[in-house]
């Protein structure tokens, strides 16, 4: 090793005297990297008395993919594949935010045709709804309700086909490009949406029968994992993790960003129902509210899709792709509300080159998981299960 | 409150040289802070009534380049009740020796969320902050030996603990 100034070793050496000590009275417990409720490769160190879980050091970084340094390496445009890699169940959503961010800097996102703000919405919402399915359908697994699992599973893989159909891929999509989209949307596209949505809507009054009111999965999570909502604001948590603290904070509305201030759509908070606010029955309630008002701004969307804005002969998508990306020499921090809460991207441009001289991603999965040693202090190991499950992170966007 | 009303606040409160220049050519301003304030200059914006910026959205650690020599870290705050963003920026020269790394005060004691930014930067940046409470590497393993983001990275190494490395 080089020689380094002791003062930089210094954490590391407290924290391995920490975990030699603890190993004495206590016992560690490693929970991962592979364990089947972290969705991913999540290495949870706990110190447990009995059954008891005294504290929770998270260890991340085995997806780490070296975003920001790609970021630095490519033009703008050619990030965009790597940017539906941070979050990989809601890829649309983290494209939207990149591309709305470089737009915003060249000074064209308001050239943008609506009726491809219209397609990116729509788009976005029906990945939100994907991957808000994927949180319900594992939490239910996590606490040992089977069924569930299936039935988001098959029902997300309608919303799968159909961005299939859109973009050619099924979950790494690069359909929204700086200016523009990759294609239009198929023909029949929004007759298939429309059909989806009817048949959905049914699908979620069961899944709220199956689960949501399930007496022992609000047993399992009632009162469970309650998260202040001072604590909340403290740690950077966003997205359902901040409403399911009973703050109504949504970027859409926030910050009215694309076309979200024409869409007619409400903001799902926790109420404490079942328990106290802020707790993990809170934090799953708010997903499966969120996915009823997608629905709604979806079939919004293709009410205008399919009248003022419908699609056109000589309507190409591509038509205002600028030829070449050289934002003007300046900083921005683009946010806007991804699946999991506020996403954001910081673009540094020097004004010469075609790529940025410093990017950096602001992965809403890392700040909510950086609430859980907070959050698990004191609790039961099978309470830690219900806890790390509600938070739903994705691996990709904590370790980017 | 404008961000000429915030600049007023903090000279008021910590005198002229706290705000040491300002950027304002794009889409969103930032104010140049002295990095020694940074940790009382945020806790003033949390804590006064009138500004109450709560949320630390992100921390960013930027390296200038090697001509530059220079390291800076980036805040991006945001107000709940007001709806407000604002971007602080530090900076300071460094001779990029990895005995001597980039210091700035940690803003860990306002914010929580900044433990594991602050992590982050130092994992990537090299950049240490004075008062963290557990400042270990984060992403990288902890014997990882250099720092990636920084713009002068190259990896010689042909080898990773008997990986062969393309």
């Amino acid at each position: 090793m080089n020689i380094r100034n002791s003062k930089y070793n210094k954490p590391l050496e407290a924290y391995f005297e920490k975990i030699a000590s603890a190993a004495v009275e206590d016992m560690i417990l490693n929970m991962g990297p592979q364990h089947p409720s972290s969705h991913g490769v999540l290495r949870l160190e706990l110190i447990t008395d009995g059954e008891i879980v005294k504290e929770v050091i998270p260890h991340i970084g085995y997806l780490h993919r070296c975003f920001e340094k790609h970021g630095e390496s490519l033009t703008y445009q050619q990030t965009i594949p790597f940017t539906d890699r941070m979050d990989y169940l809601a890829s649309m959503n983290n494209s939207h935010a990149w591309v709305m961010g470089v737009e915003r800097m060249l000074g064209i996102d308001k050239d943008i045709p609506k009726r491809i703000e219209y397609i990116r919405v729509l788009v976005c919402e029906l990945n939100r709804i994907a991957s808000h399915l994927i949180a319900i359908g594992t939490y239910g697994i996590d606490i040992g309700a089977f069924t569930p699992f299936l039935w988001c599973f098959r029902d997300r893989e309608h919303i799968m086909g159909m961005l299939e159909w859109a973009s050619g891929s099924r979950m790494l999509y690069n359909y929204i490009w700086v200016g523009g989209l990759f294609y239009d949307l198929p023909v029949g596209f929004e007759e298939r949406c429309r059909e989806f949505v009817d048949y959905f809507k049914p699908k979620m009054v069961e899944l709220n029968q199956l689960l949501t009111d399930n007496q022992v999965f609000i047993s399992r999570t009632a009162n469970v994992g309650v998260l202040p909502l001072d604590v909340a604001i403290n740690y950077g948590c966003s997205g359902p993790m901040l409403r399911g603290s009973g703050l109504k904070w949504d970027l859409r509305r926030i910050d009215g960003y694309s076309i979200y201030p024409e869409l007619d759509f409400d903001i799902p908070v926790g109420t404490g129902l079942m328990g106290a606010v802020g707790d993990c029955w809170d934090r799953y309630k708010v997903r499966v509210d969120e996915i009823e008002q997608s629905l709604k701004m979806i079939e919004q969307c293709l009410d205008r899709l399919q009248n003022e804005l419908k699609r056109t002969p000589d309507f190409d998508p591509r038509a205002k792709l600028p030829r070449k990306i050289t934002p003007k020499a300046q900083d921005y921090y683009v946010r806007c509300e991804g699946a999991k809460g506020e996403l954001g991207f910081y673009f540094m441009a020097d004004g010469r080159s075609e790529i940025p001289t410093r990017v950096r991603a602001r992965g809403p999965s890392f700040n909510n998981l950086s609430v859980l040693p907070e959050l698990a202090k004191g609790v039961m190991i099978a309470d830690l299960i219900a806890i790390v499950g509600s938070i739903d992170f994705v691996l990709g966007e904590v370790d980017r | 409150m404008s961000f000429e009303d915030i600049k007023l606040l903090l000279t008021e409160k910590f005198g002229a040289d706290v705000i040491v220049g300002e950027e304002t050519g794009g889409l969103q301003p930032a104010l140049l802070i002295d990095p020694d304030h940074i940790a009382d200059v945020c806790l003033e914006l949390r804590n006064n009534p009138n500004t109450y910026f709560d949320f630390l959205s992100c921390i960013t650690g930027v390296d200038y380049g090697v001509e530059a020599g220079r390291f800076g870290v980036v805040y991006h705050l945001a107000s709940i009740p007001y709806k407000t963003q604002l971007t602080l920026k530090v900076s300071k020269e460094n001779d990029r020796n990895e005995d001597n790394l980039p210091t700035f005060p940690s803003v860990t004691s306002v914010y929580r969320t900044a433990d594991w930014h602050e992590r982050e930067q130092y994992d990537m940046l090299g950049i240490f902050f004075e008062g963290h409470p557990d400042l270990r590497r984060l992403l990288l393993p902890d014997d990882w030996e250099g720092f990636p983001l920084r713009k002068d990275y190259t990896t010689l190494d042909k080898y990773y603990k008997g990986i062969k490395i393309d």
